[in-house]
């Protein structure tokens, strides 16, 4: 089982990246007809070949990869980087997903930012994410997916701030940069921890293929090694995928153009964290302890940030806590060991999540930029193929059989509960109630019902053209059969999906196989408990929310204290910056005007005050500030001979 | 002499200056013109330099010797290897680029500006080249006066106030290694029985280990300075804000590296014991410096300041890097030089473009600016990105290896250090965000005209070599790995191996190639048929 040397892989990040070139060009020049056709046009090509690679794979025997090597990037030492891409079923799943939705997206912006003067820039952050992300998962060791880790961050950072005029957007996207950067260091510290580790192993390198072969030997030398390389990875993780406690970031990030948050907040960049300990899984299942906390976090995260989303206006901002709830579903699934499981739910999350984006973006196209969900209702009747497709998403989300998210979210959490983490499990249904309930409030309020607009915004209601129905119906549709690639085991034909990734994977206690083993009835009697709570949770917001009712009202009047914490969202980023950020402003201040003006400084020019002093008697003797020179020179002398003359 | 290459770098531009100085004319243009054609002159010699370098060798080469005052046993002798050779590069190339950015910004005294920039170049050469401690020494405080001239005359507002406390504070250190240095060439003259202030023979003095602590006190005071190391900084912030455009990157390019460069060719091969026995302290500093210069960056009003500050906190990842004892610490810590002298360089350039325009500093006064001058943001996002160690530009490789090299010197250190790379996006981030984002509040700034062809092609070498080391390092690490190898073996042999990483004995590259058994070229498989996962099935009973 050699890998096959190509250099195909290498054109997949390179097309989009000469795409940005072009759209950069093109911005100078104000050329938007050939910003419009490079953009999505390049992300098509790299689609292509991505067929043709993934094609070649699949006639390679069962385990194999494609690798490109592109040169030697680094070399000091012991220290050895190939500027390399490996394509494996996992990268091959990834690919796909980027290139494809990414793809839409490209097209939906057409669109979306027609009368923008800046399509082109818009097009050139765009395509030089999509080569960033594509870099992230064609990487084969560590340090390569680091490039496309940070280059998707620089890229988020610039579309956060697409609108740049704004303060509170560019304030937006330097705080994303920085969280994310908070958590890009601890990577960098876990990969520095890997390495000296895998270098004491007698084994110098930071290649996953490397990393995952002598996992069990690292563990068995130095186990609290490997487990804390995990966590300080899984750290960089909850940045880039915005987890507890790193979340903070994504909710601003909806700043940002809608397509912008369809793709890099929700489809692409933010499931990089789950990819890349998905990428890892043979160096995690060596730390139970590791595990436990990935999959603890993610869990927590999951129904955290459902709660949140349960009381946000803000049709993005529900969207985006969503987002980090459906994260922490993966997260979940890779910390329990079901790896595929959670990888399958990023896959479906990816269709149905940059649907419900592309859907919101649709509406805020149709109303203005109206977001508050209280400012709309009605909706359905004016944008038919945006109500329709937003309540294909919302079913998906929601996991009603047989849209996708059913298959990928029961996946995880029968993983979950079969591989003893109860509590954990718990979490996860008890968020899978609050997503149908949020997600469906969102719709009901958003789509059905009376219209709530402003006369003047509704006069102007109308559904989007066609470069953006277009993506939503595609969409849509993966929304529906995406999750049919991994059916529960023994039904139909099975969890194709799960065995295609399999290879990939490290097994935890005999997962892969654990569906046939368990078999019975559990699995079956954990999927109509998890489809039965989304069904009353979505009674539950038809109640409160699809027809007329006080009862919201009368809930907040009775628990007001509970929802000014949610409405507060628990007060974290106030926290945070009394916490971390004012102190950190303070001391820098106190660095600056105190430490370095007065103590450092005034020592200093108090010296030079006699030292000017005694170079003013001087004077008359010479001009200019050869005096000062050789004084200081005779003082040093003095001083270093008298230092001497005491050390004696 | 057998080359003479070297002699023909270091006095090109000495008699440049002199050529200028005697040019019958003051016609702005011509001066201008004959100044960035003699800086060319030393920049296409080094090119020939690096074509004659040869990688595989560490030790010096292309050396040059006469004798200069036999009797003292000086001699002028010159030479070039792994430390030096990419740090005489970046000085000659960043005086033409220092001369074509600034084309316009010097209004008075042009045709001595132009003089001591030139001798301030052949101050620096002369100083990175020389292999004679006396020699050394000479260019040492002969780059010092120019400097001192660029910033007293051309200068802001405070520039006396800055170029005096320049001097002062690198003369007290001058002072120190002056006396060291006589010091220690009598030691060894004592010795041998022979005057002598060759360098390489000087390694091998026979000092005692109180005489050794006590003289490498003084040299470590001297480049501590020049780095600058806190709390020997506070010259740096008043002298870059100060100075004229050019003369802060010449500051920020190669003057700050003369401290560090110091420590790799006289304070760390001279005194091995008493340098290794400074670990603990110099790793402090280091890791000190990193962070506070970032936190004393943060709230700067001063663009110029600012970056001063960032300088502080980069070079601490310099002395962080050179302390770490390994190959890997010790080359990054090489390459960052180089790549702090550019992006730095870069910095202080765009902020000059500005402040041409505008003659203010204050970030408050700007605002908005991607509307207006939108080149001139793009190259500052390019260059701020690559202060703030993106992956895929030159610092982020220095950074990397410099901190790897660190985790494995002292792993706490190397943590706490990693702090600095989200710091410094915090200040960065901030000072391009107020000055390029953000509605137009100064409507002054409307009126700004974007960069012209002269200015943004000033800037191109530097963005290009921004990305070529960052994207392909290997031809700059691969010349300056041998010499590090030297060195190391140098401080093994002299017994101080204390703080010694011994992770090239353990893991030479051929034994690891072994252990992995394949060469990345056909990387082995990541997955095995399923390892036994007996360590993980603990977890879930």
């Amino acid at each position: 089982m050699t890998d096959q040397p190509t250099t195909l892989l290498r054109l997949i990040p390179l097309l989009p990246l000469a795409g940005a070139a072009i759209c950069t060009f093109a911005a100078t020049r104000n050329l938007r007809s050939v910003a419009k056709i490079v953009g999505p046009g390049s992300v098509l090509a790299a689609f292509l070949v991505v067929l043709a690679a993934v094609a070649r794979f699949w006639q390679l025997p069962v385990g194999s990869a494609l690798i490109d090597r592109v040169w030697n990037w680094i070399d000091v030492s012991a220290l050895q980087v190939d500027l390399a891409f490996r394509l494996d079923a996992l990268t091959s799943v990834m690919l796909l997903v980027i290139t494809g939705v990414g793809f839409l997206i490209h097209l939906y912006s057409l669109g979306y930012m027609h009368d923008d003067p800046d399509l082109p820039r818009f097009f050139a952050y765009l395509n030089l994410f999509t080569a960033s992300m594509l870099v992230l998962v064609l990487a084969a060791s560590l340090p390569v997916l680091f490039i496309g880790w940070e280059g998707v961050g620089l890229c988020s950072y610039l579309l956060i701030g697409f609108w740049w005029a704004e303060t509170a957007n560019a304030d937006a996207g330097r705080k994303a940069f920085v969280a994310n950067r908070v958590g890009d260091a601890a990577f960098l510290a876990g990969m520095f921890m890997l390495f000296w580790g895998m270098a004491a192993a007698g084994a110098p390198s930071l290649a996953f293929a490397d990393v995952n072969r002598m996992a069990p030997q690292l563990a068995a030398r130095s186990p609290w090694l490997v487990t804390g390389a995990c966590l300080l990875l899984l750290t960089g993780a909850t940045g880039k995928s915005a987890q507890i406690p790193l979340y903070v970031w994504l909710p601003d990030a909806m700043a940002g153009p809608t397509p912008v948050s369809a793709l890099i907040h929700a489809a692409t960049m933010v499931t990089a964290g789950v990819y890349m300990i998905a990428r890892l899984s043979h160096l995690f299942v060596q730390s139970p302890g590791a595990m436990e906390v990935v999959a603890t976090i993610g869990a927590v995260t999951a129904f955290f940030a459902a709660t949140i989303a349960l009381v946000q206006r803000d049709l993005k901002k529900i969207l985006a806590y969503s987002t980090i709830s459906q994260i922490g579903y993966m997260i979940l699934g890779v910390g329990v060991g079901a790896f595929s499981a959670g990888v399958f739910h990023l896959m479906t999350h990816a269709f149905f999540k940059a649907l419900l984006f592309l859907a919101a973006g649709s509406v805020m196209h149709a109303l203005h930029g109206e977001l508050d969900v209280f400012k709309m209702g009605g909706l359905g009747k004016h944008l038919p193929i945006t109500s329709k497709t937003f309540l294909v998403g919302t079913l998906a989300i929601a996991g009603v059989p047989p849209l996708a998210a059913f298959f990928s979210k029961d996946m995880v959490l029968e993983a979950a509960f079969m591989h003893g983490h109860p509590v954990l499990w718990f979490l996860g249904l008890a968020a899978a109630g609050l997503t149908a309930f949020y997600m469906f409030r969102a719709y009901f309020l958003a789509f059905a019902g009376e219209s709530r607009m402003d006369p003047h915004v509704e006069a102007h209601v109308h559904e989007s053209p066609s470069n953006m129905t277009i993506p939503l119906v595609v969409l849509a549709v993966l929304s529906i059969v995406g999750g049919w690639v991994g059916l529960p085991h023994g039904f139909l034909w099975g969890d194709r999906f799960g065995e295609y990734l399999a290879p990939v994977f490290a097994h935890v206690g005999g997962h892969g196989g654990e569906h046939a083993e368990a078999g019975g009835a559990t699995p079956l009697l954990l999927m109509l408990l998890t489809v039965s709570v989304a069904a009353g949770a979505i009674f539950a917001a038809w109640k409160m929310y699809g027809a007329p009712s006080t009862l919201p009202d009368e809930m907040e009047a009775r628990f007001p204290k509970a929802f000014a914490l949610l409405r507060g969202k628990y007060w974290v980023d106030e926290i945070y910056d009394a916490l971390v950020l004012r102190p950190y402003a303070a001391t820098s201040r106190f660095f600056w005007k105190v430490v370095d003006s007065a103590v450092i400084d005034g020592v200093v020019n108090g010296v030079g005050t006699v030292l000017s002093g005694a170079g003013e008697s001087g004077r008359r003797l010479q001009t200019g500030n050869v005096q000062h020179y050789a004084f200081a020179m005779l003082l040093g002398a003095v001083l270093t001979a008298g230092a001497w003359w005491l050390w004696r | 002499m057998e080359h003479g290459i070297l002699s023909a770098i270091v006095w090109t531009p000495f008699l440049g200056a002199l050529v200028l100085l005697l040019m019958p004319t003051r016609n702005e243009n011509v001066l201008r013109w004959s100044a960035f054609v003699l800086s060319l002159v030393p920049l296409l010699l080094s090119l020939r330099m690096l074509q004659l370098f040869d990688p595989a060798v560490g030790s010096l080469q292309l050396s040059e010797n006469a004798a200069w005052m036999p009797s003292l046993g000086v001699n002028y002798a010159l030479g070039v290897d792994g430390f030096s050779l990419w740090l005489i590069l970046v000085t000659t190339l960043l005086l033409p680029i220092i001369l074509v950015s600034g084309w316009h910004d010097i209004d008075k005294r042009l045709k001595e500006f132009l003089f001591f920039m030139l001798l301030l170049e052949w101050g620096m050469l002369g100083a990175l080249c020389a292999t004679d401690l006396f020699l050394f020494f000479t260019f040492w405080e002969l780059m010092l006066f120019p400097m001192a001239f660029v910033i007293g005359v051309w200068g802001g507002p405070r520039r006396r106030y800055a170029a005096i406390k320049f001097v002062l504070y690198t003369m007290a250190g001058s002072a120190l290694m002056m006396v060291a240095m006589v010091y220690v060439v009598l030691r060894q003259a004592a010795a041998t029985g022979k005057l002598s202030f060759d360098i390489v023979s000087l390694y091998g003095t026979p000092l005692t280990y109180a005489e050794q602590l006590a003289c490498f006190a003084a040299f470590a005071i001297a480049f501590m300075i020049k780095v600058p190391m806190v709390p020997l900084h506070t010259w740096l912030p008043d002298a870059h804000t100060e100075a004229p455009t050019g003369g802060s990157v010449d500051l920020a390019g190669v003057l700050l590296k003369m401290g560090a460069y110091g420590f790799l060719r006289f304070a760390l091969p001279m005194f091995p014991a008493a340098a290794q026995d400074a670990f603990p302290w110099i790793m402090l500093l280091a890791v000190v410096g990193i962070l506070y210069g970032a936190m004393v960056a943060f709230p700067q009003p001063d663009m110029k300041r600012l970056v001063a500050y960032s300088s502080v906190s980069h070079m601490g990842f310099v002395m962080l890097g050179l302390y770490a004892f390994n190959t890997i610490g010790i080359t990054g810590s090489v390459l960052q030089m180089v790549n702090h002298g550019l992006s730095t360089g870069a910095l202080f350039i765009l902020v000059g473009y500005v402040y041409h325009r505008r003659h203010t500093r204050q970030i408050s006064e700007y605002g908005g600016l991607w509307g207006i001058v939108p080149v001139f943001s793009a190259l500052l996002l390019v260059v701020t990105f690559s202060s703030v160690s993106l992956p895929g530009t030159n610092g982020f490789v220095g950074e990397f290896l410099i901190l790897l090299g660190a985790f494995r010197a002292h792993p706490w250190a190397g943590s706490i250090a990693t702090i600095g790379v989200v710091l410094g996006a915090g200040y960065m981030l901030t000072m391009f965000q107020r000055v390029i984002f953000g509605p137009v509040t100064n409507e002054e700034n409307r009126a700004l005209h974007d960069l012209n062809a002269r200015e943004v092609w000033a800037l191109v070498p530097i963005i290009a070599l921004i990305f070529w080391i960052g994207l392909y390092p290997n031809p700059f690490l691969r010349r300056i790995e041998p010499t590090t190898r030297v060195l190391l073996e140098r401080l093994r042999a002299a017994g101080a191996t204390r703080h010694l990483a011994d992770e090239d004995r353990r893991v030479s590259p051929t034994a690891a190639a072994a252990a992995l058994g394949a060469s990345p070229a056909h990387a082995a498989e990541p997955a095995h048929p399923a390892e036994p996962a007996h360590a993980a099935g603990g977890a879930h009973p």
